[in-house]
């Protein structure tokens, strides 16, 4: 295990570093569309609960990415440590100092590589609030993301953007341009799925949610103009985060960017609209929030492929990820008994997952052997990334017990963990209308 | 099941990058590589299955 140097240095010309900058600060409505999205899903009398916890999520990510998280991540111009298998080095972490000390903060690209990612891991750690939802406790979350912006995340990351193994599949063995994710599909979107799938098993379902006959009841979002209002603010946060993430990672220049926008709206359009007449057909009317989810659906699986896409396919793209929504929501709740409130597996998890495989399958840049550096991605998501994220989070409620009491359940977590409601002047029900 | 679950999505996993790391020929590296992916999807219907709750503990 030797530190290396990976490949050469991202030039970006000082207008280019700019606007790159500028499309950086936008990425943040990407957290805030999912921080309202994930409320508006859940019940009333957890929403300032929700809220705070985004709050709390977006703070401890950015922490504890500075601290720890950008020392295992790097660049993929910076030192790495790598193992030599069979004559070829693979870089599998990274070798950059804690706390960023020695790193010249200025218009590099490795500062906007820092700011981006710190914005990132806390998209990434706002997707398992959702599955979360109405039972997770402040404190649990809070120890969560620290480990998923700490280690899990700047991990794999490394291996994508920093240079590290699963980048190295072109060069090394010949497999197209190695695996190839530009704005988060596989980084940011299915890791924080794989962590929502792990969350909502370690936690359970929320009292009531399933019948002692095993059906699933109804426990439906409380406010879906919050719901609809984040999808739209979610829409210019990924249009940037896709943007800044193709001129960063895959050296996308800024001529790329308009159709990069005009993908990501495409998938985004074809997703939210095949999910609406997808549950008019199965359900007589459109459901707001599955259309929604199958808006947000269709941004995750734009994000790897977004530069690389003309506008037909990503309209396939986007469909795609719109029918995979509906129908993969229901599954999971039906056959598997999984309590996903949000839907974050099935938006994140597998319309990154559909994203990742775009990219060798509809997108210009497919080479050869593409296909098969992007399954490896995917394997390596499902055979390592999740086993971690569970392991954690499972070690995390040996030491500190992750699901709220009963009591709070029964009240709600607004007023059992933060003494008040978000709607103090209106009624909040309770469990009246569940099955008993 | 479900750390027999888990064990395999990591042997999966060791499969495909010991297929890409060390196998030379394009063919048997996608076989092993297909082989490691069905592994996987093997070990995560274990521990799919051994989180099925039970109505009783839903409750």
């Amino acid at each position: 295990m030797t530190p290396t140097v990976a490949p050469p240095v991202l030039f970006l010309s000082e207008i280019s570093a700019t606007f790159c900058l500028i499309l950086i600060l936008l990425v943040p409505l990407a957290n805030i569309g999912l921080a309202l999205v994930n409320t508006g899903l859940g019940r009333a009398r957890s929403a300032a609960h929700s809220m705070l916890a985004a709050l709390c999520v977006t703070a401890v990510a950015a922490l504890v990415y500075v601290i720890v998280g950008f020392a295992w991540q790097g660049a993929a111009s910076h030192p790495d440590h790598v193992l030599t298998v069979a004559g070829k080095a693979w870089g599998w972490i990274a070798a950059e100092p804690f706390f960023l000390r020695g790193l010249r903060l200025d218009f590099s690209p490795t500062t906007l590589v820092i700011l981006l990612q710190m914005l990132s891991v806390g998209l990434a750690g706002l997707i398992p609030l959702s599955s979360g939802s109405d039972r997770w406790r402040l404190g649990a979350i809070c120890a969560s993301t620290a480990l998923l912006a700490g280690f899990t995340y700047p991990l794999f990351a490394h291996w994508i953007w920093g240079g590290g193994w699963l980048a190295q599949l072109g060069a090394n063995c010949g497999l197209g341009r190695g695996f190839v994710d530009g704005g988060g599909s596989s980084t940011i979107q299915v890791v924080g799925g794989l962590t929502a799938l792990s969350i909502t098993w370690i936690l359970g379902p929320r009292r009531g949610k399933f019948s002692t006959d095993g059906m699933p009841a109804a426990l439906p979002g409380h406010n879906a103009v919050l719901v609809l209002l984040g999808c739209l603010l979610a829409w210019i946060g990924w249009i940037a985060l896709n943007s800044a993430g193709a001129m960063l990672f895959v050296a996308a220049g800024t001529g790329r960017v308009p159709l990069i926008a005009v993908n990501t709206t495409l998938c985004a359009a074809a997703s939210a609209l095949t999910a609406a007449v997808v549950t008019r057909v199965r359900f007589g009317r459109p459901d707001a929030s599955l259309s929604a989810n199958g808006w947000i659906a269709g941004l995750v699986a734009s994000s790897a492929a977004a530069a690389f896409l003309n506008p037909a396919a990503a309209m396939i793209v986007g469909g795609v990820a719109g029918i995979l929504v509906v129908t993969t929501a229901d599954f999971l709740e039906f056959q598997l008994a999984i309590d996903d409130p949000g839907g974050a597996i099935s938006v994140h998890a597998l319309g990154g997952v559909w994203g990742v495989l775009a990219v060798a399958l509809l997108a210009d840049a497919g080479a050869r052997g593409q296909w098969l550096a992007q399954l490896v991605g995917i394997a390596t998501l499902l055979g390592f990334v999740l086993p971690l994220t569970y392991g954690l989070n499972w070690l995390l409620d040996r030491v500190y017990r992750q699901r709220v009491e009963r009591e709070g359940e029964l009240q709600g977590m607004d007023l059992f963990e933060l003494g008040a409601g978000a709607y103090p002047e209106f009624d909040i029900h309770g469990d009246e209308f569940l099955q008993r | 099941m479900k750390m027999a679950g888990f064990l395999l999505l990591i042997a999966g996993w060791a499969i495909v990058v010991a297929a890409v790391a060390l196998l030379p020929s394009a063919g048997a590296r996608v076989a092993f590589v297909l082989a490691g992916v069905a592994v996987e999807l093997f070990g995560l219907g274990l521990a799919v299955r051994a989180h099925l709750v039970l109505p009783a503990e839903g409750e």
